[in-house]
C-alpha cells in the first residue's frame, strides 16, 4: 500500500443492506435496494408482496435489512404501504417513508389496480418498480415488462414474445401523481438524487428502476452494470423524471446514441434475433426517444413563453 | 467488521412456545456466509488502487468494506460474481480460480 489519501465516496457509507441475502450472483435488484436505502434511512417501512426480493431478504425468522418490511400478498404493495402509512399517521407518526417495493410482475401486471387506486387517492407512500422483464423467481416466465423479441420459459425461442413492453411510466404519467422518475443501477448517484428530491415530496411518488438479472436474461454476472449503462445510452431505458404528469425533466442524455444490437447482443434471451427484429426493436426505441425528447422539450418552450 | 450489526447466530425454536406471536424477522442473516457459493476469487492489488471507491459502490452483496482508506473484500460473503472486477477503472481487481 502506498498513498493514504482520504477516499471520496460518492454515496453515504451507511449501510442498511447486510450481507448474506439470497441473491444470486451480480444481481441488479440488491443493489437498487441498496441505493434506495441509503437515501431513504432508518426510517423508513417497506412493504413487499411476492417478488425476488421476498426471497433475497431470508427465511422467518431472519432478515437481511436493517429496516421493518412488511411482507403482503402479491396484488396488495400499493394497497399494504396505503394501510401502514395511515396507521403510522394515526399514532402520531409523521416522519417514516413507507415504500412500496414491487418487482415488475407486481406492478405491471399483478398489482396494477391497487397501484392506481393508491395513485388516484394520492396517498403519501413511495412505490419503487425493480424493473428485470420477467417473473424471474418463480422460473423466468413471461411477464407485461418483458421486452419485444425475449426468450422466457414460457416465451420459447420458437414463439418469442411478440407484444411491446407496457409503458408503465405513462400510465403513471396520465395519473398526474406529483413525482415519477426512471433510474437505473448504473448511475446511482443519480438514483440516489432523486430518491433523495422524493422523500421530501408529498403524495405518490412511483420509481421505475431498471436492475439487470444475469440468471434470466442468460448474461454474464458481471455485465450486470455495463448492461445497465448501455440500456441507457442506447435509450433502451432513458433516465428521466416527471413532475404532476406534465414537466418531463430528461437526466442523462446520451452524447451519441450507440445501437441497440450492442445491448442486445450480450443477453443469451436475445440471441436468436434475426437482423430484421433487431430493426424493428431499433424503430421502436427511436420512436419513443423522439416521443420523450418532445415532451421534453415542450416544457422548455412552455418554461420559456409562458412564465 | 461492523456490517454484523445484529447477532450473526443461528436461532433455533425448542417448542411451539418460543415462537413469537406475530411472525416477524429476529435476527440478522449474516450468519449465512454466502462466500461458499464462490468459483473465482476477487484480488485487489492495492498499489494500483485509485481509491475511486467504484468496487465498493457497486457490490450486490456489500462485501467490500472500507478499511483505513482503502477497499476491503470480506470473503465470507463474497459470491464471485466479478462486477467489482469488471468496473475497476484502473483495473487492479483480478479473478482468480478459487481453490478448494
Amino acid at each position: 500500500m502506498k498513498k493514504a489519501r482520504t477516499m471520496k465516496l460518492s454515496l453515504p457509507i451507511e449501510e442498511y443492506m447486510n450481507p448474506g441475502h439470497l441473491a444470486c450472483q451480480g444481481c441488479g435488484a440488491t443493489l437498487a435496494m441498496r441505493y434506495v436505502l441509503k437515501a431513504l434511512g432508518q426510517k423508513t417501512v417497506l412493504c413487499i408482496p411476492a417478488c425476488c426480493w421476498s426471497v433475497i431478504d431470508g427465511p422467518f425468522p431472519y432478515s437481511c435489512l436493517d429496516v421493518p418490511i412488511f411482507h403482503c400478498a402479491f396484488e396488495t404493495a400499493a394497497a399494504s404501504a396505503s394501510g401502514v402509512k395511515a396507521g403510522l399517521e394515526m399514532v402520531g407518526d409523521k416522519e417514516t417513508t413507507v415504500v412500496a417495493w414491487a418487482g415488475d410482475g407486481g406492478t405491471f401486471d399483478i398489482g396494477i389496480q391497487a397501484l392506481s387506486g393508491a395513485a388516484e387517492r394520492n396517498d403519501n407512500i413511495i412505490y419503487v418498480c425493480y424493473d428485470n422483464e420477467a417473473y424471474m423467481n418463480t422460473g423466468i416466465q413471461r411477464s407485461s415488462a418483458t421486452p419485444y423479441g425475449a426468450w422466457t420459459t414460457t416465451t420459447p425461442v420458437k414463439h418469442f414474445k411478440d407484444q411491446p413492453k407496457k409503458d408503465i411510466v405513462a400510465i403513471m404519467a396520465a395519473h398526474r401523481i406529483p413525482y415519477l422518475a426512471t433510474a437505473s443501477v448504473a448511475y446511482p448517484e443519480d438514483l440516489f438524487r432523486k430518491m433523495k428530491k422524493a422523500k421530501e415530496i408529498k403524495g405518490t411518488r412511483f420509481f421505475h428502476i431498471f436492475a439487470p438479472c444475469p440468471t434470466g436474461w442468460r448474461s454474464r454476472p458481471e455485465d450486470t452494470i455495463k448492461l445497465a449503462r448501455l440500456a441507457v445510452q442506447t435509450c433502451y431505458f432513458p433516465l428521466f423524471e416527471v413532475e404532476w404528469g406534465e414537466k418531463y425533466t430528461i437526466n442523462i442524455k446520451p452524447k451519441e446514441k450507440k445501437p441497440v444490437v450492442d445491448y442486445l447482443r450480450l443477453q443469451g434471451r436475445f440471441s436468436h434475433l434475426t437482423e430484421k427484429e433487431i430493426e424493428l426493436i431499433q424503430a421502436g426505441i427511436d420512436r419513443q426517444w423522439h416521443r420523450l425528447l418532445r415532451l421534453a422539450s415542450e416544457r422548455e418552450k412552455l418554461s420559456v413563453g409562458g412564465e | 467488521m461492523k456490517n454484523k450489526k445484529r447477532k450473526a447466530e443461528k436461532i433455533i425454536f425448542n417448542s411451539e412456545k418460543d415462537m413469537p406471536i406475530t411472525p416477524m424477522s429476529l435476527g440478522s442473516m449474516a450468519f449465512n456466509l454466502t462466500g461458499s457459493w464462490r468459483n473465482i476469487r476477487p484480488l485487489i492489488d492495492l498499489n494500483n488502487c485509485l481509491q475511486c471507491g467504484i468496487c465498493w459502490k457497486f457490490c450486490p452483496d456489500a462485501a467490500i468494506v472500507i478499511e483505513n482508506e482503502f477497499p476491503v473484500i470480506d470473503y465470507d460473503y463474497c459470491k464471485g460474481c466479478g462486477l467489482c472486477a469488471e468496473e475497476c477503472p484502473a483495473k487492479c481487481i483480478t479473478m482468480e480460480e478459487e481453490v478448494k
